[in-house]
């Protein structure tokens, strides 16, 4: 099949997960990688190199481990600014995750009375609630891009939603639901145009699209560590080093500060501004070892391998029987999470007999709510594919739809 | 198939949720609430509707709208069948037996006597991730039946 990745056998043999069955013996057909990604051998082993051989605090300890425990987690700066394309290292803030990386923003943030914030309808809760708290502290208005019917955003009153009271334009690349990808660089220099900060959730494009922070034209980027092979527990923020330097701290405590006395405390420059605390060392050495593995790849690779298996699975799923499809059918407009309705069974029900046959999905609402209700649907399924999908995972998922209608008995 | 999803998915569930009972909401009722899980989105609005009986308050009317899973549907269809025309106390030992079905990890040996149709749930009691849809309709009718007895006591116990 072209477009695949040339070496998948070889792909798949990193990951030992991919090896395992499950109940009744049956192999496991991981289609939830939009929830979270498998782990690569190299990525388990730095985190347990680390934990074995250099484990020590960073920068506040001064002795050899500390030394290379620091070396280690900088280094994973070094890499994750790499990834994204960074003008600087100083531009790459490690937080808990994407929703801690959101929150840190709109906590930040300065908002006030007759001020607005944009975000979209097809958002994850997480670019949608830190939003709405933020507004509802400073008397701010939120307003929304809303979806057409074929599942793109609606930019028709774009020029009366993004006007000179807007601070903050926020908006999903890829949709986590939808799997559409959305025309950022665009939405980004409508944000600039105003005099607004632009804010990219990138939790499922990084996976799969090369990130050029610069290409975009954005203020701020964020993602998860754990949806790009590496482990949970880990998120980047990106920001424009001037701009992340003009935000007030976020959390108070070690590490971010210059000076403390009893009265009042000088804050450290970006990114260690925004790091209180001891981090999440060993994860973000996990971390910058997976964002190396996924470059060592290519993301462009990577890209091409998700468009192909997104294309095919397509096809596959609309030669069901009562498969609808959420969201754009062109593989080319889209991400590798497809979100679909089999009509007479529930979500629920639905991952319920693939699991029994070893296929992974993912049932509910995918933490996007106004979205479902957008196009009416209270829940959905959703298959989402990786680097290391195979056709023949595809092609089990098909199958297991098949059963589960005559389970169901709405064959 | 496996046989743990056909134990899951037994005939009685699946004839429940093809045919829920007692579904739709309807009049008089006491008292309404809304219950969501919201690690999937289901949902149910569920009205009670108390009388008194000879011996204490009787459940007169369980009425429902709901959309989610089989497990959730059927379960509220279980739930009406066997808690309409019972006294509350008795109804309440209903929901305890079937709290601790669904809780006992598929260790606990169903009561058909006490649970009916109920005892198709055994099953879901091995699968932790649908206990709550099989839970769902049930926690909403004892939190109704609690705001329809203590509505009662302030108003003097006229539940007409």
């Amino acid at each position: 099949m072209e477009g695949l990745l040339p070496d998948l056998d070889v792909i798949r043999k990193d990951f030992p997960i991919l090896e395992r069955t499950l109940a009744g013996g049956v192999p496991l057909v991981y289609l939830d990688s939009a929830n979270t990604s498998q782990k690569p051998q190299v990525v388990i082993d730095s985190m347990v190199d680390q934990l074995e051989r250099h484990n020590a605090n960073i920068a506040r300890a001064m002795h050899q481990l500390g030394a290379e425990s620091t070396e280690a987690y900088e280094g994973a700066r070094d890499k994750v600014a790499a990834f994204v394309n960074a003008s600087s290292r100083n531009e790459v803030v490690f937080t808990k995750n994407a929703t801690e990386a959101l929150n840190l923003l709109a906590r930040t943030i300065e908002l006030g009375p007759g001020d607005n914030v944009v975000i979209t309808e097809m958002e994850h809760h997480s670019n949608i609630v830190s939003w709405q708290l933020a507004c509802e502290r400073a008397g701010a208005e939120l307003r929304w891009f809303g979806l057409t019917d074929d599942g793109h955003l609606d930019l028709s009153n774009a020029d009366q939603l993004v006007d000179e009271h807007t601070k903050v334009v926020a908006f999903t690349w890829v949709s986590n639901m939808l799997g559409t990808i959305n025309p950022v660089a665009d939405l980004a220099a409508r944000a600039k145009a105003v005099g607004a900060y632009s804010v990219v959730d990138a939790s499922q494009a990084a996976p799969q699209l090369p990130v050029d922070v610069q290409a975009v034209g954005c203020d701020f980027l964020v993602f998860t560590g754990h949806k790009v092979c590496g482990p949970t527990g880990i998120g980047v923020l990106w920001g424009r080093e001037e701009l992340l330097n003009e935000l007030p701290p976020f959390h108070g405590g070690g590490e971010m500060i210059e000076t403390v006395t009893m009265a009042r405390s000088t804050y450290a420059k970006a990114p260690h501004r925004f790091e209180a605390g001891t981090p999440p060392i060993v994860e973000a050495i996990g971390l910058g070892c997976a964002v190396d593995y996924l470059g060592h790849i290519g993301l462009d690779a990577i890209h091409a391998h998700e468009q192909t298996i997104t294309a095919y699975a397509l096809d596959g799923l609309q030669s069901v029987p009562g498969v609808t499809v959420l969201g754009p059918l062109d593989a080319a407009q889209r991400g590798g999470a497809i979100s679909f309705e089999l009509a007479g069974v529930h979500p629920h029900d639905i991952a319920q007999v693939l699991d029994s046959r070893g296929i992974a999905v993912r049932a509910g609402h995918h933490c996007a709510k106004p979205a479902h209700a957008r196009f009416g649907v209270q829940s959905s399924t959703r298959m989402s594919s990786y680097l290391y999908t195979t056709p023949a995972e595809i092609d089990a998922l098909v199958e297991g739809l098949h059963q589960t209608r005559s389970y169901f008995k709405v064959a | 198939m496996s046989t743990d999803l056909d134990a899951l998915y037994q005939e009685i569930i699946l004839d429940h949720y093809k045919n829920p009972h007692h579904k739709g909401l309807r009049d008089p009722f006491e008292s309404e609430v809304h219950h969501v899980n919201p690690t999937c989105g289901d949902e149910v609005t569920l009205r009670v509707h108390l009388a008194d009986g000879p011996r204490g308050p009787v459940v007169q009317d369980v009425s429902y709208d709901s959309v989610g899973c089989s497990i959730s549907q059927a379960s509220a269809s279980v739930l009406t069948d066997l808690v309409i025309g019972k006294p509350v106390d008795e109804a309440m030992t209903i929901h305890q037996t079937f709290l601790e079905l669904m809780q006992g990890k598929g260790q606990v040996e169903p009561d058909e006597d006490v649970l009916e149709d109920g005892i198709a749930f055994a099953g879901v009691a091995k699968f932790p991730a649908r206990v709550k849809c099989a839970l769902l309709s049930w926690m909403a009718w004892k939190d109704a039946t609690a705001q329809a007895q203590s509505d009662s006591a302030t108003t003097g116990g006229d539940t007409a």
